[in-house]
């Protein structure tokens, strides 16, 4: 005897059913908390403007063991040492830039998600510039040329009419 | 004729321009996952760590100076480190440059008991519970090795196991060459 596999019978989702399927998902957007409750650093500091600062500067510092993350959002021990240092660092009165310096120091510049402007790094702001301006000049070209086609072909068109 | 010529020249250009920074992407790949040590060619980072075998005692970089060493992150819970465990013990054997431990992170009595278990390749191990020191090293995971030379500059820095190619290949032909032939 050959087994079948059951037909599917196509359904119909009612349009109460897309209705109740829509409340769920707004309810979840929003009735979750903000992704800041999920974060995996608790630290706190005494002023507001030093906790944005350090904020800031742990968001755009990479971790450089589990790499596509910043150090503010990984779990990772290594990450928590560096948070560490970036707040002992503020609390000790250091600039943003000090931190920065120090992270560099001892990691290179990969460890700043946001590189510097040097002459390392500087294709790396510099590529996308050029590139879109390849492309401009590109299409530029491309619509000069087919604007001269056209003009061409409808030459002998108009003289047709004319006659 | 010139049209013509101008349709398959810039493809050709961007095509070979691509080529080239790929054959450069690929010749690089053994060390694609490491990333360059900013420390290379710099002074070795300064530290003054308790001794794990006396921790009444301090090890610190300063005793260091003068000779070539290998500075050795490693730690108990670190998977690499026991596979590299054997290599090292090879490397104390051969006596052409002491191994200076740090270990990163750890407990120390399982510090002790995984050396008692498998063999001490170290003259000394430095403990950095806190993780400072290996953060003025740069490491970013474990097992990490350094090539220190006598005035205390950083000469090579390998990430990952130690192998007997990255020996041969990497530390070997950095060192003079009388040290190097006792091995």
């Amino acid at each position: 005897m050959m087994l079948r596999a059951p037909k599917r019978v196509p359904r119909r989702v009612s349009p109460a059913g897309w209705l109740a399927g829509l409340l769920v998902v707004g309810a979840i957007a929003v009735l979750t908390p903000p992704r800041a409750a999920w974060a995996v650093d608790p630290t706190q500091l005494p002023d507001p403007a030093l906790q944005a600062r350090y904020s800031g500067l742990t968001h755009e510092l990479r971790c450089m063991q589990c790499q596509n993350e910043a150090i503010a959002d990984s779990p990772v021990d290594l990450a928590a040492d560096l948070r560490r240092e970036v707040r002992d660092m503020l609390l000790a009165g250091k600039s943003d830039e000090d931190v920065r310096n120090f992270m560099v120091a001892r990691y290179g510049d990969f460890i700043l998600f946001r590189p510097r402007f040097a002459p390392r790094t500087a294709w790396v702001w510099l590529a996308p510039g050029v590139l879109l301006l390849v492309g401009a000049f590109v299409s530029w070209r491309i619509v000069r040329q087919r604007t001269a086609l056209v003009a061409q072909d409808n030459a002998p068109l108009e003289e047709d009419i004319r006659r | 004729m010139n049209r013509r010529m101008n349709r398959f020249a810039l493809p050709m250009a961007v095509f070979v321009a691509l080529v080239v920074v790929l054959a450069i992407g690929i010749k690089h790949s053994p060390n694609k996952g490491t990333i360059m040590s900013p420390l290379l060619g710099k002074a070795a980072p300064p530290f003054s760590l308790p001794n794990l075998a006396d921790p009444a005692h301090v090890v610190s970089s300063a005793e260091l100076k003068g000779r070539w060493y290998l500075f050795n992150v490693w730690g108990t819970w670190c998977g690499e480190c026991r596979a590299e465990h054997e290599m090292l013990l090879q490397v104390r054997q051969s006596a052409v440059l002491p191994l200076i431990g740090l270990d990163w992170k750890d407990d120390d009595a399982q510090a002790l008991a995984w050396l008692a278990q498998l063999g001490n390749p170290y003259e000394v191990v430095a403990v950095d519970r806190s993780g400072r020191t290996a953060i003025d090293w740069g490491v970013y995971g474990a097992p990490e090795t350094f090539l220190v030379n006598p005035q205390g500059v950083v000469v090579f820095k390998h990430v990952g196991a130690l192998t007997p190619e990255v020996w041969v290949r990497d530390i070997l032909p950095r060192l003079p060459p009388r040290t190097a032939a006792k091995s």
